[in-house]
């Protein structure tokens, strides 16, 4: 542990070594106890207690029972636990199972061995509670603190999902109860999590002081900026810190906390508001910051170690309590629900009628939204309708705060391409969506149901529109006769059973991978091929048998993600989608950048390999390469668990193009892909015409050969095959029997590789033909390779003299060198120079003697 | 009586000698006398206002509705192939080729209006017409794609977000969809050699992969006049490339010509009047059939088989058509033709004072005796006050302010061009100039140079005529 993180938090262990192995030099300990230095609070966590996780998405925290701690050899702090996983963890494929809707706190007793349950003690964030219900038992719909509890119903263990045993369900039900015991015995060690309203109580007082002494609105704005400052403060610390817990924001939240839990909600509030406005960069106001910190300490006359601010929560009224968590539940529970379905909605894949729920749910739930952000205001129960009232008042800075917050997070040059939405209100004309679900919430809502809702405030929202193309009306017809059967077969899109003569780079390739998912280690491999020579295909038949292997459970399982030079806008857009393939999180390419390193730096626990194909790796050059280094850097390192397979065109791009320090990263696992031979070609051809009957055996070789001669390049043969069955289907009308013949099969390669200047010379016009003979003449005359017009035109004065035509003005020959311009027969300069435009042959002077002299 | 809504000429008529070339002044006196007008006059100019308002709809707009001549063969591909596109929902790529005029746009609008007209293809295709003039980045021609398309990014008319997100956007939906479900899409790329030049050719290799995976079908005709396009695709753009060519070659022979320049001029069965039409159509067809005619038409054949050209020169023709006049005759396709090959250069020498040409033929002189060499004007200067000094007899010594200026005016009309920009330091006098006419052309202009002086004519054949 470095000193760094110790002037922040403080993980050390509560309470007497339980037991020691001598022989591995561990001993284990009943507790741990997490202290922030800076504000002295305390956190104890016990064993059996539910815990958060630090995650990949800093968003997303695991949920976990701690199941044991010690200390290893290394003095380092080490915990053992059971994971749950939340939804988003479950495959896709394996949703459907569940049948039913699945609410954001829901999660799942986790059965899948190949999690490494063993993780840094420093990765725990905090304790949460989790309590098991039966399949059939509805959720608890008033709770407290909703953020920190979570429920299970049902276990999964890679496959399927079950009933929990009555075994494990009574131990979890057991971890809770004798949680609550040690929370009510321990005396200094409060887990911050009991359902205490004191902590709303002493909030609320909080409040009601700060709405006393400014009792405007103008507090709420300023306070929600600051809020959100602090949030962007805490996020950006995070990042620049680059390791899992560095929570110097949260100390910085606790200042304003006058008791420890106190400090803990906000904290977790805080969390929760990270979700949304993560990078929000919303202009801070120092006075707000300022006078906050003030006031806190006022309030923090009374020290915070001293327990009594708890002791006096117990003795509260009973009924002012009831009291108390009825209104807390009216005001927050639309809040919390907003949340829910904003949390899902991160989750790009999710069941569609819940989505479909949640575009309908939008616009009645936008006034409810508001309010948790104005309850301070509210410290007794009447003051419900004041809320409202704010609230209402409140929407419009709200919004606009927002708004800015989301102009400034979206990147490039977007500002100008707001859409002006047509709306009353001129202040909140630029919202994009509820204020809670503004950040990449990929609600699919109709556009259509949008529209026709402008005026209850949900503008049309060009961020949530689902990419797809319309359905066509009418079916799409079948394959009648053979040959139409043999062109869809044959067209590249067609998706063959197996890739023949690629077997070999395809062993190669899946034994690479296959390795390195063994080992849970990263590496590098980079494939070239001239383009048409099946790398693509190959790599992506890997990753398929791979994927089939993993859900057969021979492999660990792995996440897949591909990029594609070619289909960036902008090579560090190349940051952006692997993050979002990773995460679901759509953030800038600068900090997706900063994300990924984190992510691949930092050793997940529950962290699956990730494979990474890189296709047209070329185009990801930049001028410091830093994109080229960085996707090479992270399999590199310890824990990244990246395989990267990256693809492009020429077999020394690495030698060429990269520095030394890119080159030495990518390594030399190298796989290069020959162009296919024309025997290759041929039973790739045969391969996909199995079972029709189409095709002479000597056309098919025909065109093999042709190809393989050329360029080898696969799509070359498949499209000319394909284009032989068409002109075969024009010729068959004259009762020929219906297969592709060798006079088929020229015609089309003829049609395809032909050069077309010639033509284009005999299909010309008499005086074009006498200007390029003029040309050939000037050419020739002068030994140069460059005529201007007015050299060229005494030529073909001469030559329309002894042809016996009528010679055309400079008007004429002007157009003709202009027109013979345009197809790019010659190569001219710019018009403005009239007859000292200079003049080329755009092809050799022996085709212009052959096209002429034909004729 | 001439119809006032004459079709005007896309090319102003060189000479305006002829006075019916002169719409303008000849409006008023027809509207006066409209009232005079008996009644089979009247019936006549309605006639005529038909004819004129078919003929100008079929030269001036390019419309689909016109005839396709010699590209049976091409339009039975070209049609073979998006109706497989839209039936069966087969993705391909072709590139149609051939030279400006030859009838790629035409061709494609036909091949669409025919298609369109098919039951099973009826509201089975979205179509997305991008042109390399307007889309002239790859942000632009997405955001123009993605309106066409209407997908649900799309608000009201406008396309929103930003460039990476907009090609994420259009990639997902079109990788999402597949050959049996999907509404298949036709890009029509025209000018599709300017793609070629965006960055990295983004659009085009997007375009060509789905067209070669089974994604959503589409297919991507591009239209373009460059012979060399195949070479300009990036090679993996060119192996995603179908390598369909369909060529446009203008491959008809005279004969065909003039039967197109019969299908052009003749008038449609349905025209209202029955004998007239008779009576045009057989003019027509005796036009086809004169010596004059054919060798005017072979003229221009020899130049160019571009249809356009014949467009042009027949709209010169049929603009003289008036009531007076009601029927095309052999001299004013003639005229027409006299017209359409003017030299536009020499045209310019009519219209300058003697001292003007004078410089002219100072330049040439220069020109000729340093051999292409470029010139300032203090050599032409020079050369002129030698001419004045040693043979004028009916030149006046100009001073050298008016020779300037005229200089200046022959710069302005182009005839002399400047190498190098002016620039503030050098000095008018000795920027060095080139002149753009050739010394035919001067000759040539010389010779029907109205009240040209004897002497400015001999200095003009020979640079020693003073010796």
């Amino acid at each position: 542990m470095n000193t760094r993180q110790q002037s922040k938090l403080i993980y050390s262990w509560y309470g007497k070594r339980l037991s020691s192995d001598r022989k591995l030099r561990t001993s284990q300990y009943k507790g741990i106890l997490i202290t922030s230095e800076s504000t002295k609070t305390e956190t104890c966590i016990q064993l059996g207690d539910f815990i958060l996780v630090e995650g990949v998405n800093a968003d997303q925290p695991y949920v976990a029972q701690l199941m044991d701690l010690y200390e290893d050899g290394a003095q380092h702090k080490r915990a053992v636990v059971q994971w749950f996983c939340h939804l988003e963890e479950i495959p896709q494929n394996k949703r459907k199972l569940l049948k039913r809707e699945i609410s954001a706190q829901e999660v799942f007793f986790d059965q899948v061995l190949c999690y490494d349950t063993d993780i840094a003690a420093e990765t725990i964030i905090k304790s949460v509670m989790v309590l098991p219900l039966h399949l059939g038992e509805e959720l608890p719909v008033i709770t407290l603190n909703k953020e920190q509890t979570f429920y299970v119903r049902q276990s999964w263990d890679g496959k399927c999902f079950k009933v929990l045993s009555p075994d494990t369900f009574s131990k979890l039900k057991e971890a809770n109860k004798k949680r609550g015991v040690i929370t009510n015995s321990s005396k200094a060690f409060i887990p911050s999590d009991i359902l205490t309203p004191v902590k709303k109580e002493t909030e609320s007082v909080v409040r009601s002081a700060t709405k006393s002494k400014n009792p405007d609105m103008e507090i709420e704005s300023k306070h929600s900026t600051s809020k959100s400052s602090l949030a962007k403060e805490r996020h950006s610390q995070r990042v620049a810190n680059n390791d899992i817990k560095t929570p110097t924001a949260r100390k910085k939240l606790e200042l304003n906390s006058p008791t420890r839990s106190k400090g803990r909600l906000l904290g977790c509030e805080v969390l929760g508001l990270l979700d949304d406005d993560c990078d929000a960069i919303a202009p801070l106001e120092p006075s707000a910051t300022k006078r906050k910190v003030k006031f806190t300490n006022e309030i923090l006359g009374s020290p915070p170690k001293i327990p009594c601010s708890n002791d006096k929560s117990k003795s509260t009224p009973e009924t002012a309590e009831e009291c108390q968590r009825f209104s807390d539940a009216m005001r927050f529970s639309p809040y919390t629900k907003v949340k829910d379905f904003s949390e899902k909605d991160k989750n790009l894949h999710e069941k569609d009628d819940i989505l479909s729920l949640v575009g309908y749910q939008k616009p009645s739930s936008q006034i409810p939204v508001l309010t948790p952000r104005s309850r301070r205001t509210c410290a007794q129960k009447t003051s419900a309708l004041i809320a409202e009232q704010i609230s209402m008042l409140d929407q419009e800075d709200f919004l606009s705060g927002s708004d800015s917050s989301y102009s400034s997070s979206s990147e490039e040059e977007e500002d100008d391409d707001m859409p002006c939405t047509p709306e009353k209100n001129p202040k909140s004309s630029r919202i994009f969506s509820t204020p809670k679900s503004s950040k990449k919430s990929a609600v699919r809502t109709p556009a259509k149901t949008l529209k026709k809702t402008p005026l209850q405030g949900t503008p049309r929202t060009p961020r949530n529109a689902t990419p797809e193309i319309p359905r066509r009306i009418q079916a799409a017809q079948e394959p009648a006769s053979v040959l139409e059967e043999a062109r869809l077969r044959l067209h590249v899109s067609a998706i063959p059973e197996s890739l023949p003569c690629r077997e070999e780079e395809f062993q190669d390739i899946y034994n690479f991978v296959e390795s390195k998912l063994i080992d849970g280690t990263g590496g590098c491999m980079y494939i070239s091929g001239v383009p048409g020579t099946g790398k693509t295909a190959t790599v992506h038949e890997v990753i398929r048998c791979l994927q089939q292997a993993a859900e057969n459970e021979e492999l660990p399982p792995f996440q897949f993600v591909e990029i594609n030079g070619m289909k960036l806008t902008d090579p560090h857009q190349a940051y952006v989608q692997i993050l979002e393939f990773l995460t679901g999180q759509k953030v800038t390419a600068t900090h997706a950048a900063v994300l990924l390193a984190k992510l691949f730096s930092t050793p997940g626990p529950k962290r699956k390999t990730t494979v990474l194909i890189v296709d047209e790796l070329d185009l990801l050059w930049t001028r410091k390469q830093n994109v080229m280094y960085n996707l090479f850097d992270w399999p590199t390192q310890k824990n990244s668990k990246l395989i990267i397979l990256a693809i492009a065109n020429t077999m020394d791009l690495p030698e060429r193009i990269m520095m030394n320090r890119v080159a030495s990263r990518l390594g030399l696992t190298r796989m290069s892909f020959q162009p296919y031979t024309y025997k290759q070609l041929q039973q790739i051809v045969s391969s996909r015409l199995k079972g029709v009957k189409a095709f002479e055996e000597d056309a098919v070789q025909l065109v093999s050969r042709k190809v393989a001669a050329l360029s080898g390049d696969a799509r070359r043969c498949l499209d000319i095959c394909r284009r032989a069955t068409e002109i075969c289907e024009v010729a068959r009308q004259k009762r020929t029997p219906e297969i592709v013949r060798m006079a088929h099969v020229t015609e089309a390669i003829d049609e395809m590789f032909s050069s077309p200047y010639v033509n284009a010379i005999r299909n010309a016009s008499l005086h074009e033909q006498i200007f390029l003979k003029a040309i050939l003449a000037e050419f020739r005359r002068a030994g140069v390779e460059e005529a201007t017009v007015q050299q060229i035109y005494h030529h073909y004065v001469a030559l329309c003299r002894v042809e016996g035509l009528q010679s055309p003005t400079v008007s004429e020959i002007m157009a003709i060198c202009s027109r013979l311009g345009a197809c790019r027969l010659l190569l001219v300069e710019a018009s403005n120079k009239y007859l000292h435009m200079r003049v080329r042959l755009n092809l050799s002077q022996d085709d212009v003697m052959y096209a002429l002299r034909e004729e | 009586m001439r119809h006032p809504a004459r079709p005007s000429s896309a090319r102003a008529p060189a000479s305006l000698r002829e006075p019916r070339m002169q719409p303008v002044r000849r409006m008023k006196p027809s509207a006066m006398s409209k009232r005079k007008l008996k009644e089979s006059n009247a019936e006549s100019a309605e006639n005529i206002s038909q004819v004129q308002k078919i003929l100008r709809e079929r030269f001036c707009h390019h419309c689909a509705a016109g005839k396709l001549f010699g590209m049976e063969q091409q339009y039975r591909h070209l049609l073979e192939l998006l109706k497989r596109t839209t039936v069966h929902g087969e993705s391909n790529s072709a590139l149609i080729i051939g030279p400006r005029g030859s009838g790629k746009t035409a061709l494609l609008n036909h091949v669409l209006k025919d298609l369109r007209e098919m039951k099973q293809v009826r509201e089975n295709l979205l179509e997305v017409h991008l042109n390399g003039l307007l889309q002239t980045n790859d942000k632009v021609a997405l955001k123009e794609i993605t309106r066409q398309l209407q997908l649900e990014n799309v608000v009201g008319d406008k396309v929103f977000g930003s460039f990476a997100e907009n090609l994420a956007f259009l990639l997902e939906a079109l990788r999402k969809g597949d050959r049996t479900s999907s509404c298949p899409i036709l890009f029509v790329l025209d000018e599709f050699d300017l793609f070629v030049h965006h960055k990295n050719q983004t659009l085009l290799y997007n375009l060509f992969d789905i067209s070669q995976s089974a994604q959503t079908p589409v297919t991507v005709i591009g239209l373009t006049c460059r012979q060399d396009i195949l070479e300009l695709l990036e090679k993996r753009v060119k192996s995603r490339f179908s390598h369909r060519q369909i060529y446009l070659m203008n491959s008809f022979d005279f004969k065909q010509y003039i039967k197109i320049f019969k299908k052009q001029l003749s008038l449609p069965a349905e025209f209202p009047d029955e004998s007239f039409a008779q009576k045009w159509n057989n003019n027509v067809q005796h036009l086809s059939e004169d010596k004059a005619v054919q060798d005017v038409l072979q003229n221009l054949f020899h130049h160019t088989k571009d249809l356009r050209s014949l467009h042009s020169l027949l709209m010169l023709a049929g603009s003289t058509v008036t009531v007076h006049h009601p029927l095309l005759t052999a001299a004013d396709l003639q005229e027409a033709s006299r017209q359409h090959s003017t030299d536009s250069k020499a045209n310019i020498v009519h219209g300058l004072s003697v001292l003007e040409i004078c410089l002219i033929i100072a330049m040439k002189h220069l020109t000729e005796v340093y051999d292409g060499e470029p010139f300032n004007f203090q050599m032409v200067y020079n050369e002129f006050q030698k001419f004045i000094q040693r043979k004028a007899h009916s030149m006046y010594n100009f001073e050298k302010p008016v020779v300037m200026k005229a200089f200046e005016h022959l710069l302005q009309l182009e005839l002399v061009k400047p190498l190098e920009r002016p620039s503030v330091r050098a000095q008018r006098e000795y920027l060095l100039m080139k002149l753009l006419l050739d010394s035919s052309q001067i000759m040539d202009a010389l010779q029907v140079y109205p009240n040209c002086p004897t002497d400015v004519k001999q200095w003009a054949a020979s640079s020693l005529s003073w010796l």
